[in-house]
């Protein structure tokens, strides 16, 4: 029993893997995985958001001020203190982390969705105090980013590097860093879903008052999902300005928090793996829909819409309700 | 049966030949592909808007007058929305996957900024069409822009304000990323100018009041005249409270408001007020020695007959980066982009729409403060003053 549900888990996991270090077959120049790690970067802090939207069924408006948090920090501290990235990344998780715990603790003890109104004011908060601190941040102009570097080990993305004696440029590299890192988050995640701390989440977001009835202490570990996926966004929000090189506010605002649940919504609220394909297509449009740039905010709300009213469990969980649903037909025929 | 068969490969043989006679045909004059990515829309859409415009508009009638070097413009325009991370990624996709030969875009300085450090790398030209100093000071070996800088329009005005005998002035800025760059410059150069800045206030971009602050410059103690670096509407809300308040000191304001729809929004109580200014808003004031007066007067007809829209100093900027690229890429004699680069850092007396231009290798502007001209509202419309 217990085998087969670890090997449930790694299932999806290593379908994962095979499907991250296959795509660069289909990947024809550097511009593509650049978009690819952006992606899996994107993809990463999703899946962390998915812990508290999915699995405690609270949503966060202010997502994207912990990203735009821990991407300014890394930028801040690698660039103007000489910070190795690693130590940055570190610290800026523990910061959001205890940020997020300092707000959610006391909003997570009463019931409902307070907690979406105060991550929209943290969010718009901290989108205030970047573009304004300009001495420190640039301001709205944005600031540059140094090169992701481990103990004196520069990775960027115009470096060429070998790899057990493959040639590989900057973007290759970063993607194939990018692509792991998402690997590992995907695995933390799962661990977190199957552990007694998951069951505890689900029976939070399927009735609150029963867990309670049950012994669940429901607003410690509301709390706790919600710094772990704030700690989540803060270090992909470091790794992101590392890969780009260059940060502007607009990583904090508040309509890249929409971006981040939209993508969650799309993919599928609860599944690992949804999420992931929700950050892929959104992230995928803007570049598919150049000649429409005007209608992507209407594209974005359109999405939405119809996946609510067509697809309420997300691309993901539909299509494979679909598929088993067809399969056990075609069984049910033979038999 | 066979008969459709042989029939259907016999057009299949057509067709494919017909490709083959067209890609060849294309082959002889590549053309030569012109990167941009702009704000069409968003926030900064008046800026990307007439700039967007002025590039297709010109790369047209250049094309139409048999292009360039023999071969014919191709512009690849992205709108990158006004977001610095869409407009890196649209910068990368024109490097890398469209592979153009030089990139003129980049509407705000966030955006510019955002793709320096992809272009320095892959050393493709690149000529920005924002404001602030920093993008070409310090010098990037790849980056070029055509606006004047912050700091030329902050040295324009302390100067008129210097010939008029002020020395003690009240700043009022926007915190957004123009006024904050512009506060900064001004700061700087009045130090140098030996000008005291006797109070200094702030404004955010969506106030709707600025009697406070405006106010606390009123009272400070000494001062003679009121600058205000901002941009949108929060110049024109100064400039309403300003005359509400009936502050009598002279005031000014930057390039950032040399609009029409500035004169609009701020209606009578512009009344008087200095600002510097591209010529592109009095181009019949000009006097006929004046060498932009011709290139000015041409791009404004031509424009507002193609677009039917009152011409801006934006697309200004815009007209003299497409003119700057086709420029250099004429003097380098290919496309080739170290050959280009170098054409583009040697360019010496361009007069374009902005100014005159003298690139070198220590400056990547080319401009002077002088191509700033300084207008003052009277009744109702721009008056140029110097």
């Amino acid at each position: 029993m217990l085998n087969q549900f670890m090997q449930s888990r790694l299932r999806g996991l290593i379908v994962l893997a095979v499907i991250l270090y296959t795509i660069p077959a289909f990947l024809s120049n550097p511009f593509h995985y650049d978009l690819a790690t952006q992606m899996a970067i994107i993809a990463a802090t999703v899946v962390g958001l998915n812990l508290l939207v999915g699995f405690a069924g609270q949503i966060s408006l202010g997502h994207a001020g912990f990203f735009g948090l821990g991407a300014y920090f890394t930028g801040i501290m690698t660039g103007n203190y000489g910070w190795s990235a690693i130590p940055a990344l570190v610290v800026g998780g523990i910061l959001v982390g205890i940020l997020a715990w300092v707000v959610g603790r006391p909003i997570l003890r009463l019931k409902g969705h307070y907690l979406s109104m105060a991550t929209l004011a943290v969010g718009f908060i901290i989108a205030i105090v970047i573009n304004n601190e300009s001495q420190i941040t640039g301001g709205p102009d944005g600031m540059p980013v140094p090169p992701f570097d481990v103990f004196g080990w520069e990775l960027s993305p115009f470096g060429s590097y070998s790899l057990f004696g493959i040639e590989l440029n900057g973007s290759q590299a970063w993607y194939l860093f990018a692509a792991a890192v998402l690997l590992v988050a995907v695995w933390l995640a799962q661990n977190l879903i199957d552990s007694p701390i998951g069951r505890a989440l689900r029976s939070v977001h399927g009735s609150e008052v029963a867990a309670r009835v049950v012994g669940v202490n429901t607003a410690r570990y509301k709390s706790l999902v919600f710094v772990i996926s704030a700690i989540y966004a803060s270090v992909m929000g470091g790794l992101y300005a590392h890969f780009q090189g260059f940060i502007t506010p607009a990583v904090a605002s508040f309509d890249f928090s929409i971006v981040l649940i939209t993508m969650v919504v799309l993919g599928g609220m609860g599944s690992t793996m949804g999420v992931i394909l929700g950050a892929v297509v959104l992230k995928l449009l803007p570049q598919v829909l150049t000649h429409f740039q005007e209608m992507e905010a209407v594209m974005f709300g359109l999405i939405l819409m119809l996946t609510m009213i067509f697809m309420p469990k997300g691309l993901l969980p539909t299509l494979q309700m679909a598929v088993s649903k067809r399969l056990k037909k075609r069984a049910g025929g033979q038999a | 049966m066979l008969k459709t068969f042989m029939r259907r490969a016999g057009k299949f043989a057509a067709i494919a030949a017909a490709g083959l006679v067209m890609s060849a045909s294309v082959q002889a004059a590549e053309p030569i592909k012109i990167g941009s990515f702009l704000s069409v829309t968003g926030p900064a859409s008046f800026l990307g808007d007439p700039e967007l415009k002025t590039l297709q508009m010109y790369v047209d009638k250049i094309n139409e007058d048999g292009g360039v070097l023999g071969r014919q413009l191709e512009l690849i325009h992205y709108d990158d929305v006004g977001n610095a991370s869409s407009a890196r990624n649209f910068a990368s996709r024109l490097i890398r996957s469209d592979q153009v030969d030089i990139i003129v875009g980049g509407s705000t300085t966030g955006a510019t900024m955002a793709a320096v450090p992809l272009v320095e790398q892959a050393k493709v030209p690149f000529i920005s069409l924002a404001g602030a100093v920093v993008i070409t000071t310090p010098v990037k070996e790849w980056v070029f822009k055509t606006p004047q800088t912050d700091r030329m329009a902050a040295e324009r005005i302390l100067t008129d304000m210097k010939d008029r005998g002020f020395t003690k002035i009240g700043l009022i800025s926007g915190t957004g990323g123009f006024g904050a760059s512009g506060r900064k410059q001004t700061l700087d150069v009045a130090k140098d100018m030996g000008i005291e800045i006797v109070a200094d206030e702030t404004y955010s971009g969506s106030d709707t009041d600025m009697t406070a602050q405006l106010t606390n410059i009123r009272n400070t103690d000494g001062v003679q005249a009121v600058l205000n670096f901002g941009f949108g509407q929060g110049p024109a809300i100064v400039t309403r409270n300003y005359a509400q308040l009936g502050i009598k000191l002279p005031f000014y304001q930057s390039h950032g408001v040399a609009s029409d729809s500035f004169l609009k929004l701020a209606g009578d109580s512009a009344e008087g007020l200095r600002l510097p200014a591209s010529p592109l808003l009095v181009p019949n004031a000009l006097p006929d020695s004046d060498p932009q007066k011709a290139v000015v007067q041409n791009y404004k007809s031509e424009y507002e007959a193609r677009w039917d829209s009152k011409v801006s100093t934006f697309g200004g900027y815009a007209y003299d980066g497409l003119m700057l690229a086709v420029k250099a890429i004429e003097a380098a004699g290919s496309t080739d982009h170290a050959a280009v680069r170098e054409a583009l850092e040697n360019i010496k007396g361009y007069v374009g729409v902005t100014g005159e231009f003298n690139m070198s290798p220590e400056d990547h502007n080319g401009l002077d403060a002088d191509s700033f001209r300084i207008l003052e509202v009277q009744n109702g419309d721009w008056k140029l003053i110097d």
